[in-house]
């Protein structure tokens, strides 16, 4: 901490605001992904519509749009101030891919007519999106989607089916990259439209994963329909408008501090209750401490690297070479982590359910199987690869142009 | 980088020029077949004093312009990149962090001038076996009427030839594997009893073993205090470590960007071998632990510069990260160049000789994790 703050007093008021306004019985709490907000009783909504109202859930959105028009600093001294009481910002995680992916491309490529539409329902928690990107034949090779929408005069007719859709059955409007035409080479014929769900033409089937039940979902679109305006971007130039949106999405998921909630226990602190110590006070099992210790030393790397970016853009939203490697090194971070947390807890960490186990070891489980998707969501562990030999090294296309 | 200052910024396109125009890796070439004793090019040294490089970490009133160690990393990682050999580190960052962290008024003021104007080249002996083991230190001190007889024997000391002062670390109390009962004596080169001798390495640096026999030293040869030397000693490695991070990342950078320009260059089954995917992958894999390693790099030193608590873990961080860094690094320069790089004629085999001289200087990976892991309670 620099000896004078310049947002000192900035601090103070928001610590003087959290004082006023933050329900101390949701302190430490938080929402999971897939909304369940349920079990936190009324002041849930309170406590969202009060930080809406200061336009906290995007603090550094124009004021018109429903942010509060501050500076990114600014916004981590909330984030800071929060963490330091307890407290939790529910509203990104309430608007499912709102906040993080879809507002920021929205600021960037959106008509001021979308902008005053969609925004404001997105920075006070109102409206929650999802994206309908991947589809069951494009993958990590996204530009080969088939979903196709055509032009009927006043509308856009959508068909095709979509896959991975976070949040898909509990969303109430869609950010979709469609086909528009099938004639130009496949990354030039694709525009970005947003849709309302809450329609006939639109179906979504939650899908089971090795960790059981799962946000993601399979959306089918069977002449649904989209206003004409609200094509994001011109007409078949959604190839830029999805890279812009991709780059938001790697940029929440580099393993930055998440909004709040409980800190994870340390690794070290539950080998040493699960495996023992020897007499001078290492863990007993050396194989496992050797291998924790590797873990670890990656882990503060990561957040090193983190510090370092954050300094050296100095509170610009510069995207250095260095940020590049963020997907993929949080990315090892934390599925090693979980791979470590199951040997520690040797056969406690086969719990799938029951008396048997703790909460916190199913938990633990979960967590480990959800994992897997680290490295193939968001760009795979080789598309990132090929990212930066190409972009950050200038190596040659190593992959097929199609 | 670091958010550098306009400050830092500027003595690192200065030290980088440098050393493209002054010390290229041929001149290490060079220094290493003429076989000169001391290991580094006697007209070099004058030129690095000059320079105003060994009065980084020093204060004013010593002659120094204390601008502190994220600083001396600028310099070491540019000298780094081309395997500059000098006693700068040894002398002007461990050797004077010894007295600014535990020296007298009067030793300051004998021996931190002299380290500046590098007529004085100060070094650590420290280690007794071919394992870095500080707490191991069994040469013993005996008190006289007069001060202090040591007796015993140092290994791999580094830039041992060409020092005029050794911080010797020495046992008063207790024995070998205890912390307490470590003093350091300043011990200058020409002591009667002192003999020295060259070790032939593979990296063609200047270490030497050192034999002290009933060597004889005032009582005020102390650096710091009698019997409680070992947090001294500590503080003085971590410096070193932190030092040895920056120049490691340095030679890996440059083996990195050997590696690469190799890589848009090289044709094989007529494409440049950088289009393979496997070798897109690689480079892609040997950056993401490069830019984690200069992250580690730059916050042991970051720590040091704020004395923050945590900088212990922090060097050792730094030297375990850019060591592993190094390490690969310094295969796949070879790999990855192909049968050229195993010719002693292309520069790969400097990089891999210097990266395994430093990976185990002053502590290996090995030694670090464990280091880090007891610092964390474990």
């Amino acid at each position: 901490m620099p000896e004078s703050d310049p947002l000192s007093n900035f601090r103070a008021a928001v610590r003087a605001w959290l004082d006023e306004n933050f329900p101390p019985n949701l302190k430490n709490k938080s929402v999971g992904m897939e909304g369940g907000a349920d079990d936190l009783g009324p002041e849930i909504g309170l406590w969202r519509e009060r930080l809406a109202k200061k336009g906290w859930g995007a603090p550094t959105w124009p004021k018109e749009y429903g942010g509060a028009g501050l500076s990114h600093a600014e916004a981590r001294a909330i984030n800071d101030e929060m963490g330091r009481v307890g407290a939790f910002n529910p509203i990104p995680l309430l608007t499912g891919m709102g906040i993080t992916m879809v507002g920021p491309t929205l600021l960037e490529y959106g008509t001021e007519d979308q902008k005053r539409r969609h925004l404001p329902g997105i920075a006070t928690g109102a409206v929650r999106w999802c994206l309908g990107l991947s589809e069951p034949n494009a993958g990590s090779d996204l530009a080969s989607l088939n979903t196709k929408a055509e032009d009927k005069g006043d509308h856009f007719a959508v068909n095709g089916q979509k896959i991975w859709t976070s949040g898909a059955d509990i969303s109430q409007w869609c950010g979709a990259l469609v086909r528009t035409d099938p004639k130009l080479k496949k990354h030039d014929g694709i525009s970005f439209l947003l849709l309302p769900m809450d329609q006939p033409g639109v179906r979504t089937r939650p899908i089971k994963l090795i960790a059981g039940a799962s946000p993601f979902c399979e959306t089918y679109f069977d002449n649904a329909v989209a206003e004409k305006t609200d094509l994001l971007g011109k007409l078949n130039d959604g190839w830029n408008v999805v890279k812009r949106l991709l780059q938001h999405e790697r940029q929440s998921q580099t393993g930055g501090r998440g909004p709040g909630g409980e800190r994870p226990a340390k690794l070290e602190e539950l080998a040493k209750q699960y495996v023992g110590t020897n007499d001078d006070g290492t863990l007993a099992d050396a194989d496992l401490r050797t291998r924790l210790t590797s873990h670890l030393m990656d882990a503060r790397a990561h957040t090193l690297t983190i510090n370092r970016i954050t300094a050296e853009a100095k509170g610009k939203v510069n995207v250095s070479a260095a940020a590049s490697i963020l997907k993929n090194s949080a990315t090892h971070v934390a599925q090693t982590r979980s791979e470590l947390m199951l040997e520690v807890m040797g056969a406690q960490g086969l719990a799938w359910e029951g008396n048997e186990f703790t909460k916190q070891e199913v938990a633990a489980v979960r967590e480990w199987l959800f994992g897997k998707a680290m490295s193939i969501y968001g760009g795979s562990f080789e598309v990132q690869n090929n990212i930066i030999s190409k972009n950050i090294l200038g190596l040659p296309e190593t992959t097929q142009k199609g | 980088m670091a958010a550098l200052t306009e400050e830092q910024s500027l003595l690192k396109d200065q030290v980088s020029a440098w050393v493209r125009e002054q010390s290229p890796v041929v001149k290490f070439r060079e220094m290493r077949d003429s076989g000169v004793e001391q290991a580094f090019a006697p007209t070099l040294w004058p030129t690095v004093v000059e320079m105003g490089w060994t009065g980084i970490i020093v204060p004013e009133q010593y002659g120094g312009s204390d601008l502190g160690y994220l600083t001396f990393g600028v310099v070491l990682e540019e000298l780094g990149r081309q395997l500059v050999a000098s006693p700068l580190f040894a002398s002007a960052l461990v050797g004077a962090s010894g007295l600014l962290l535990g020296g007298s008024e009067a030793q300051k003021k004998q021996y931190l001038p002299t380290i500046v104007d590098g007529t004085e080249i100060m070094t650590l002996a420290v280690d007794e076996g071919p394992r870095h083991a500080p707490v191991r230190t069994a040469l013993q001190a005996k008190k006289t009427a007069a001060g202090y007889s040591l007796t015993g024997t140092k290994t791999f000391v580094l830039e041992g030839m060409a020092a005029t002062t050794f911080v010797v670390a020495a046992r008063t109390r207790g024995a070998a594997g205890e912390t307490t009962g470590i003093t350091l004596f300043l011990v200058p080169a020409t002591a009667k009893g002192l003999s020295r001798r060259r070790l032939n390495t593979f990296d063609s640096r200047g270490y030497a073993n050192l034999e002290l026999t009933n060597v004889e030293v005032e009582a005020s040869a102390v650096l710091g205090s009698v019997d409680g030397g070992f947090a001294l000693l500590d503080g003085m490695l971590d410096r070193a470590r932190a030092g040895l991070g920056a120049e490691m990342l340095g030679t890996a950078a440059q083996a990195f960007d050997m590696t690469l320009s190799y890589l848009k260059t090289r044709v094989q089954f007529g494409k440049v071998i950088g289009s393979f995917q496997a070798l897109g992958h690689r480079a892609a894999m040997l950056f993401t632990s490069m830019e984690l390693a200069r992250s580690c790099a730059e916050g042991a030193l970051q720590a040091l510069d704020a004395k923050a608590d945590n900088a212990a873990e922090l060097c050792s961080l730094s030297k375990s990260k850019v060591g592993d860094f190094l390490h690969e690094m310094s295969n796949q320069l070879i790999q990855i160049h192909g049968g050229i790089g195993m010719t002693d004629e292309f520069d790969a085999g400097f990089y891999l000789k210097r990266a395994r001289a430093l990976e185990a200087l002053y502590g290996n990976q090995a030694f670090h994790r464990d280091r880090f892991a007891r610092l964390l309670g474990f």
